[in-house]
């Protein structure tokens, strides 16, 4: 048979050999989730901060780890491009910060330059994936280098002589390239930047910033009602046992948070004093609906006729060609979306963070962006929202304790800084490695 | 009149074609702009000289069908331990520099047939998992360069744990081949040793391609097949080469760091395999086929290259480190490109 | 315009750079007619079906000549996507099914029913509508229903039984709008034979309903079940086109291998069948080659004779000499001069003096970017350690004796080059197969095989490939088993021909025994259509 997807498989037999199966598949979560309980205890730092710090980062981060989904689905890998999509994000907002713009409209002009530009990235990224089928996360990781190249080549020795820029500050000192950090709290003229722009948006005068708990107990109702009746229904819609499963769990967990937040918003008297300042948690609620928007769109472009064309790309080049889907069209498309998103995510990243570093923002992103989406349980042909927004939880959590994980265990912050890293990179390297074993005895059975 | 000259292209490849065009023209300019053009001669020599046995280690892995060992970190983090145990037994001089040679390889054969036994399982993803499992390799170790037990007081920091992240060679092996014979004409300066070795090892790699177990691998390698149908084991050529190419990374880094006069840890050695790639790339091998003339040209082409465009670069633009865009342009585009005539994989 | 014919070929004619596959063939199918396709392996029939079914292979190498009519109009299909519009389906022989998706999706891939929306109005663009699954997976039911098939139509691909899967493929392309004419290659080749007569009676319905049936097969009792009429090729001419009810099994095996003997048949004499020496002994070899699998065969094979393996294509004729040099996964018991061989491991066997010349010379039997002398000695070298000096306490290669012997094959062989140094990319098919050759006989081997020795090489080459391996098997008494899909040649060459048939054998033949014996033993139907029992050899 032609080339075939690997994530199919025949449903087990025994309850025994289906949990053993589960938890080989979800080893790399597991473990994860092992370490971080382990990180959190020896850092020693008050739940507070971690839940804290945990929301901020998962708030910002999430909408560029949600870009890498559709590549994945379009059977391309991991797309280490995206630090192109970032690239078109920083330009548009160094434009933007030049024009002296800020605020909620300075934000989504910078949406709306990067768009453009992204999808122009995006399109020569794919054409360039397309010549190099087989290789394509290790062309897109080149792609990534070699952009930057050309990105640095641009905002270190363009900018001034070629390209003007109004704003002294941008500049560094000898009037040529682009200043390292560009702080966004204010822009040239002093007005308020795009710093938080999301964040602190008012609507009709009401803030958008709203206790988290609110939130996640309203979530987690709705979750539940449609949980519990796609369990109800699941003859009717035909879903096979693995799928009904999944809705159990998930109404489980929704059922649990709901719960959690009705004890924390509600009946704070059952918790510790340190876990009664979880009521505080605020979640800035425009920034979380369009990361909610992007997740709801990765749901929906599966049920139109291109995500068909990307899924069946995804499962096999060749009968998709035979059967008439423009293969490489499709596949052009799917990275010219996710550079686009990728945008759009640093804009929100960096609206967050406040501070661009012209030359260092962007290079780590799809580093851990992918090593999020793969601790959350992806894989290089199968990526859910689910699973990116669990992995940019687990993979954030870590980030915040390490340090202080490090320096309690072992003496040394730096030990924890280095163990970091190698976390993100062994995660993906035995992530890889684990896909394409398991692809080469596909093959040979 | 046409015709020949496509058949130069066609010889010579198109990227190979485009790095020289670049090199000559960066060259006349250091004419026109009357740059020391001696110095800097000598700087690319020893560039060259530096970086030859670490590109000269992507032929085995070439060879024996694994691809360009984008996993070098590994093997250069075996000759960094070779290097620092070295420094620890206080033996300096050219015994100093032969003995960090002896320690690295027995640690270099070890790792080498423990990664090469993982890339057997995963035949087709060779570049990608090598790459992070090199960098996981990197931050690894950079946990235990802090951890393990060196007491040499030229390598600790003076207060506080771990090793430091530069370590001066001055007093142990530093500079040894490169004085060796050196030649010294002015501004002009050969390290005529390290020279000597870089050939040396080359012509190691010659007879080894000449003997029976290099033209097996060679042809595992080439089609492995075909291989099979001769009755090689496959397989274990794949960990042969793997182990060679570790080798040959870490002796390339003490040479390296010889040349150089520190040994660098901790991240530096995260991208050193990207340089080493293009270059054989550059040199007009691919992901399959490689000679050692390869390795030579193509060392020469792109570190003459970049060696010499700082300063022709600075004298045109003012401000920023334009040699190390090139440098991200020039290496990254060439891979690039060679990824594109793989063909793939399906 | 309706006319008596759906399809009609008239005079199709098609030559691939010079070399005629198709001599004027012609070809008519009614409405609701079965008509069986039969012939050998090159017959012609399916470059035929490329021809009807517009693939690019035929335009990107010149076309055809001839006409094609559907329904009375003369039509000029140029790509799949016009044969479909002309409503023509095709069964391919491999199937073109999404195992994730389900067997809905599958069947409306890439003809999905989808429903408008905002944002699809929005930026006018049919790919984002919804998809319209209540209506996709009713059509689906509809074609299934039609064949009999009792499958929910939600159920995912993966994991069906191969019959089940064939009957997507079928339904998918009777769902297509306007199906007229639906053509059938090889269907029953992976099936199990309940699977075979589901099809079968699939077939007849679809029939029935008005659709015309085209279907290549070898296998005969089909024909005569299932066919209302038979069109059988033979190196790629029409030899005849009968009805059912006038013919039987035995007429069709003739009539599909009989030729006029252009190829001078071995004479009675030469043919050396008495010694009972036995030089190689297979006992239940089973070989698990994709497309070629061996189910259990015993063979034993004669010292100095020249013994041929004949079958159609995918039977498992090439897995034999695959499997004996462990190329594939194989079992089974072997005895090399009465001692027992581990056929599993290359190197053993060519140690004990088996040498392979692979079927598949361009991916298997060559190095393509290394010289011809490379090639030659690389065998040898490993196997035997020839070609190396001694320097000092090094072995290292002997560039002089490499080039020596390599002139020498090339004067013996007669290789057509620029000399020894000359990659073997750049020969042609012929002498790069004389290049497989030489790497084999510098093995000095005591059993040769060669697989396809003469396939893709020009008539010259061919007769000197031929004359050598006979040569070798009288001067230097080498055993040689050729394993060929060119009846002929082996019944020019061999002193015995075992034939393979659904991986097992059917049976060994003299060269001289009847074109009859030779059709049946090929389609497997001999000891159906004799009420024999398979012997060993």
């Amino acid at each position: 048979m032609a080339e075939v997807n690997i994530e199919n498989q025949v449903e087990e037999k025994t309850l025994g050999q289906r949990i053993v199966r589960t938890i080989l598949q979800n080893s790399v979560t597991i473990l994860f989730l092992i370490v971080c309980i382990g990180g959190i205890y020896a850092s020693k730092l008050p739940v507070f901060f971690i839940a804290n710090e945990l929301l901020t980062r998962v708030t910002r981060n999430t909408f560029l780890v949600l870009a890498l989904i559709i590549p994945v689905m379009a059977g391309m890998g991991l797309n280490f491009s995206i630090v192109v999509g970032a690239m078109a994000g920083q330009m548009a907002i160094v434009a933007v910060t030049n024009w002296g713009i800020g605020g909620l409209p300075g934000t989504f002009l910078a949406f709306a330059i990067s768009a453009p530009i992204a999808l122009l990235f995006g399109k020569g990224t794919g054409i360039l994936l397309n010549k190099t089928k087989g290789q394509e996360m290790i062309a897109s990781m080149i792609v990534g280098y070699f952009s930057n190249g050309l990105y640095q080549l641009l905002f270190l020795f363009m900018v001034g002589p070629i390209i003007p820029i109004a704003v002294k500050g941008m500049v560094l000192s000898h009037g040529v390239g682009l200043r390292n950090t560009i702080d966004l709290a204010k822009n040239g003229d002093g007005a308020p930047g795009i710093k938080y722009a999301l964040d602190t948006a008012t609507i009709f005068g009401l803030e958008t910033k709203v206790p988290f708990f609110y939130v996640l107990l309203i979530g987690a109702l709705i979750g539940a009602i449609v949980f519990a009746y796609r369990i109800v229904k699941s003859q009717k819609l035909h879903l096979q046992a693995s799928e009904k499963n999944k809705n159990m769990i998930n109404l489980i967990i929704s059922v649990l948070l709901i719960i959690c937040s009705v004890i924390v918003m509600f009946a704070p008297e059952m918790l510790s004093k340190q876990m009664q300042m979880l009521a505080r948690l605020k979640l800035p609620l425009l920034t979380a609906s369009l990361v909610l928007l992007l997740a709801g769109f990765n749901l929906i472009i599966v049920k139109t006729k291109l995500g068909q064309d990307f899924r069946a790309v995804g499962q096999s080049k060749h009968i998709a060609q035979v059967s008439g889907i423009k293969v490489n069209k499709t596949r052009e498309l799917a990275i010219m979306l996710s550079t686009m998103f990728a945008g759009w995510g640093q804009i929100i990243f960096l609206q967050n963070l406040g501070i661009l570093n012209t030359y260092g923002s962007h290079v780590q992103i799809a580093l851990f962006a992918i090593a999020a989406i793969l601790i959350g349980g992806a894989s290089v042909s199968k990526a859910t929202v689910g699973q990116a927004f669990l992995g940019v939880i687990l993979f954030h959590t870590l980030f915040i304790v390490s340090p202080m994980a490090g320096k309690n265990l072992f003496g040394d912050a730096q030990i924890g800084e280095f163990f970091r890293a190698f976390v993100a990179y062994g995660v993906i390297g035995v992530s890889l490695g684990l896909h394409a074993w398991k692809k080469l005895m596909m093959s040979k059975a | 009149m046409g015709e020949t000259f496509n058949n130069v292209v066609k010889k010579m490849g198109i990227p190979r074609l485009i790095i020289s065009t670049f090199f000559v023209i960066v060259w006349i300019l250091v004419f026109v702009k009357d740059l020391p053009a001696a110095s800097l001669f000598s700087d690319s020599v020893r560039r060259f000289g530096m970086n030859g046995i670490l590109v000269l280690a992507m032929v085995p892995a070439i060879h024996c069908g694994i691809g360009p060992n984008f996993a070098l970190p590994i093997g250069i983090i075996c000759g960094i331990l070779g290097g620092l145990i070295s420094i620890q037994a206080g033996v300096g001089g050219l015994g100093g520099f032969l003995l960090a040679i002896a320690i690295a390889l027995p640690i270099s054969v070890i790792v080498g047939w423990l990664y090469g036994i993982m890339l057997n399982k995963i035949k087709g993803s060779e570049m990608l998992v090598a790459t992070y499992t090199g960098f996981a390799f990197v931050s690894l170790m950079s946990i235990a360069w802090i951890k393990l037990p060196f007491t040499h007081p030229e390598m600790r920091w003076p207060i506080g744990e771990g090793l430091r992240v530069t370590i001066a060679l001055e007093s142990t092996f530093g500079y040894i081949l490169d004085k060796f014979l050196k030649i010294e004409i002015g501004t002009l300066r050969i390290p005529t040793g390290m020279l000597l070795f870089f050939a040396f090892m080359c012509f190691v790699m010659w007879v080894f391609s000449r003997t029976k177990a290099g033209i097996a691998m060679k042809a595992s390698g080439d089609n492995p097949k075909f291989a099979l149908a001769s009755g090689i084991n496959v397989d274990n050529y794949r960990i042969l080469g793997t182990i060679i190419s570790t080798s040959l990374g870490a002796i390339g880094y003490i040479v390296y760091a010889q040349s150089y006069g520190f040994i660098q840890l901790y991240q530096a050695p995260l991208m050193m395999a990207f340089p080493a790639v293009a270059a054989i790339l550059i040199g007009g091998a691919t992901a399959k086929t490689a000679k050692i003339s390869h390795v030579v040209i193509g060392a020469f082409l792109f570190n003459g290259l970049l060696t010499i465009s700082l300063p022709v670069a600075s004298s045109f633009f003012s401000g920023g480190n334009i040699s190390e865009v090139f440098r991200m342009i020039v290496q990254n585009g060439i891979i690039l490109y060679a990824l594109t005539q793989v063909g793939g994989g399906e | 315009m309706q006319s008596e014919y759906t399809l009609q070929m008239k005079n199709i004619q098609k030559d691939y750079y010079g070399n005629k596959v198709l001599k004027g063939v012609d070809l008519e199918v009614k409405p609701g007619e079965i008509h069986a396709l039969l012939g050998e392996n090159g017959a012609g029939k399916s470059t035929l079906m490329n021809i009807l079914f517009g693939m690019p292979v035929i335009h990107e190498t010149g076309g055809f000549q001839g006409e094609v009519r559907i329904n009375g109009d003369a039509t000029l299909i140029k790509s799949p996507e016009e044969a479909m519009k002309q409503g023509i389906g095709m069964v391919h022989q491999e199937f073109m099914l999404i195992p994730d998706f389900t067997i809905a999706e599958n069947i409306k891939l890439n003809r999905e029913i989808s429903k408008q929306n905002i944002i699809s109005q929005t930026f006018r663009r049919q790919s984002l509508e919804f998809l319209d699954n209540k209506a996709m997976n009713a059509d689906a039911r509809k074609s299934l229903d039609i064949l009999g098939m009792d499958v929910g139509e939600w159920v995912k691909v993966a994991g069906l039984p191969v019959g089940h899967m064939q009957f997507v493929e079928i339904a998918r392309e009777i769902d297509k709008e306007g199906i007229k004419l639906l053509v059938f290659d090889e269907p029953t080749a992976v099936l199990a034979e309940s699977e075979a007569d589901n099809l079968i009676a699939a077939m007849k319905r679809l029939a029935e309903s008005g659709i015309s049936i085209l279907f290549i097969t070898h296998r005969l009792d089909e024909v005569i079940d299932a066919a209302n009429n038979i069109t059988i090729l033979r190196d790629g001419e029409l030899v005849a086109t009968l009805p059912k009810e006038g013919t039987n099994v035995l007429q069709l095996a003739e009539l599909m291998v009989g030729r006029e003997i252009e190829v001078t048949q071995k004479e009675e004499d030469t043919i050396n069948v008495g010694s009972e020496d036995v030089v190689l002994e297979v006992k239940n070899l089973k070989v698990e080659m994709p497309g070629e699998e061996v189910k259990g065969i015993n063979l034993n094979v004669k010292r100095g004779e020249i013994l041929g393996i004949a079958g159609l294509a995918g039977q498992g004729k090439i897995g034999v000499a695959n499997g004996l040099m462990g190329l594939y996964p194989s079992t089974g018991e072997v005895k090399f001069n009465g001692k027992v061989l581990d056929i599993t491991n290359t190197h053993e066997v060519l140690e004990n003096g088996i040498a392979f010349v692979s079927e598949d010379r361009r991916a298997v039997g060559l190095l393509l970017d290394s010289s011809i002398e490379e090639n030659i000695m690389l065998t040898t070298m490993q196997v035997k350690g020839t070609f190396m000096k001694n320097y000092g306490f090094m072995r290292l290669l002997d560039s002089a004796r490499v080039r020596t012997h390599a002139n020498q094959m090339i004067e013996d062989l007669d290789i057509r080059c620029t000399g020894p140094l000359q990659p073997t990319r750049r020969l042609s098919g012929g002498n790069q197969q004389k290049v497989c050759l030489a790497r084999a006989l510098t093995l000095e081997p005591e059993i040769l095989f060669v697989s396809e020795p003469t396939r893709g090489i020009d008539i010259g080459a061919k007769k000197l490939v031929l004359d050598m391996l006979v040569e070798k098997n009288k001067n230097e008494s080498m055993t040689v088993v050729v394993t060929s899909s060119e009846l002929a040649e082996l019944r020019s060459v061999c002193d015995r021909i075992a034939i393979v048939a659904e991986g097992r054998l059917e049976g060994i033949l003299s060269p001289n025994a009847s074109d009859a014996d030779f059709g049946l033993m090929m389609s497997g139907e001999y000891h159906k259509y004799h009420g024999t029992k398979r012997e060993d050899a």
